[in-house]
């Protein structure tokens, strides 16, 4: 088991929890009762949260209890069988392809294995967005180097994925996520199947996205050590690295959604997660 | 049990089809309106076009070679040797040179075009596409079968060329025939049914071709190994479906064009 954080969240913070967005701020996502199946099989059932602005929401479950399936249809890449789904306001779940296009060039994906494109190099895989928009070259240049040097990997600017490490092309996808400064961040097991260190690397990339720029985000994970290292620690601007909070601090934007067999079972901070008496949670967490 | 599996496959049946006449309706409209990729007509222009050139002419040589040995061989049974040059050229160009350069194509293309989308689905590619707003239909298939129309067409001339070319290098240097006789027989015979013909057939194949490799490639399932059964359905149906649609052209021009 993961070492929980020792600290407790004082009431200040439980108080305010992401959930509960103040009234005249809408959430930038919000599901209602939503339902999908393949083939016949439940994959996701009566699922209902929502996102508020700033918040960045961890999506907790084991293997295959349908956490990319909720994540892909946050941005409507999937389309449910039930339910509905808001995205900045606007409902989704029936939304024509056609005009769903601009609403997910609003959005950033990190995909589980980076999902780069294999024929086109690090320039044009971070600059694709801006290419399709028939940005100019100087533009889209000096665009896919600051989006590099955000992810520490300027020098990868002419090289092709191939050429990557596992933990480079996560960050370069981090940046293609980025470049088109997103009003939400969709992040599918960022650092799944990777080693500590780089794991480290790219949980501060995530939590530099979180406090330095502010963008409401839904991270999926199944690694309890990511989720609480993103309550538990703060990006430094100066030092430019992550700092620990204080003793008995946690970052009160960043809650908790965990999933059972395609049912929401937990919805709340990090506090109620580690104190919570459901029996399948517990059994996660240990 | 077994009516359940005819049903279930008769049913799978009917939904590809319908799956596939929406996929290859929608890729074809894309066309005429915004937005248009032309760079990428522009690249798989490159390879289908210049790509299959070299197969499409070699197959051309020696189709239009084996057609003038195995014709003077019965012909000669008559006297008629003298017409190895029209037989050759009305058969290359009405029938063999449209279907054989649509199977080499589909052969090289549509397994190319289904693994290369094949592989680009598995690894979420198709879907990073589309979330960076991106439409996939647009951007990857369009292209492709605009490009495998237009491309057909050409390499079908060119396969038509050189197996005349390859029937008159069989009649001159293995047959000790007459080549200007040849080649006057094979122009002369020529009329502008026959032409229309051969040059109506490459673009209902060029558009077989992609849009079913497209297609194919594009509901790949079951990562590494689906991609392989991507590719087979793709060569597999686009290869059947160009004897097929050949005999039903065939057919209308004929109705259209009778012979005399």
């Amino acid at each position: 088991m993961s070492e929980p954080p020792a600290s407790v969240q004082p009431d200040s913070v439980q108080s305010s929890k992401g959930t509960a967005p103040a009234p005249d701020v809408r959430p930038v996502v919000v599901f209602r009762n939503v339902s999908i199946a393949f083939d016949d099989k439940p994959v996701l059932e009566d699922v209902s949260f929502s996102v508020a602005p700033g918040e960045t929401r961890i999506l907790l479950g084991p293997a295959g209890v349908g956490k990319s399936v909720l994540l892909k249809l946050v941005n409507g890449l999937l389309r449910p069988d039930q339910g509905s789904i808001q995205l900045f306001g606007q409902e989704i779940a029936n939304m024509p392809e056609a005009q769903l296009f601009p609403m997910r060039t609003r959005t950033g994906m990190v995909f589980q294995e980076g999902a780069l494109f294999d024929s086109l190099t690090v320039r044009d895989n971070v600059g694709y967005q801006l290419i399709s928009e028939r940005v100019p070259d100087d533009e889209i240049d000096a665009r896919v180097h600051e989006a590099l040097r955000f992810v520490e990997l300027d020098d990868t600017f002419a090289l092709y994925p191939a050429s990557l490490s596992g933990g480079m092309r996560r960050r370069v996808a981090i940046a293609r996520a980025l470049i088109h400064q997103p009003e939400l961040l969709l992040y599918d097991s960022p650092t799944g199947g990777l080693d500590p260190v780089t794991s480290t690397t790219i949980i501060e990339l995530v939590m530099k996205e979180r406090d330095v720029y502010r963008t409401p985000s839904l991270m999926v994970t199944h690694r309890l050590q990511d989720a609480f290292i993103l309550c538990t620690h703060r990006f430094d601007e100066d030092q430019g690295c992550m700092v620990p909070l204080p003793q008995g601090v946690t970052n009160p934007d960043t809650t908790f959604l965990m999933l059972e067999e395609g049912r929401l079972i937990f919805d709340g901070s990090l506090h109620e997660l580690l104190h919570t008496e459901n029996k399948f949670v517990r059994e996660f967490l240990e | 049990m077994a009516t359940n599996n005819i049903e279930r496959t008769a049913k799978q049946l009917v939904l590809t089809a319908q799956d596939y006449s929406l996929f290859a309706w929608r890729a074809l409209m894309n066309l005429f309106s915004p937005p248009r990729y032309w760079p990428e007509y522009l690249v798989q222009s490159d390879i289908v076009g210049f790509g299959s050139a070299s197969i499409v002419l070699l197959s051309g040589f020696f189709t239009g070679g084996v057609l003038a040995l195995q014709s003077a061989a019965t012909l000669s049974q008559f006297g008629a040797t003298a017409v190895t040059g029209q037989f050759v050229s009305i058969t290359m160009i009405r029938e063999l040179g449209p279907v054989l350069t649509g199977i080499m194509v589909a052969g090289r293309n549509a397994s190319s075009m289904a693994s290369e989308l094949g592989s680009m689905v598995v690894t979420e590619q198709i879907d990073a596409m589309r979330a960076l707003g991106v439409d996939p239909m647009r951007k990857l298939v369009t292209p492709r079968i605009f490009a495998c129309i237009s491309m057909l067409f050409f390499l079908t001339i060119v396969a038509d060329a050189f197996g005349i070319l390859g029937g008159g290098f069989v009649t001159v240097f293995l047959n000790h025939q007459d080549g200007t006789q040849y080649f006057s027989k094979a122009w002369e015979s020529l009329r502008y049914p026959d032409i229309i013909q051969g040059l109506v057939k490459p673009l209902f194949s060029g558009y077989i071709i992609a849009s079913v490799g497209c297609f194919y490639g594009m509901r790949t399932t079951g990562g590494t190994q689906g991609v392989g059964r991507s590719t087979i359905q793709a060569v597999v149906n686009a290869s059947v479906s160009i004897i097929l649609v050949d005999f039903l052209v065939t057919r209308v021009l004929l109705a259209l064009f009778p012979p005399l």
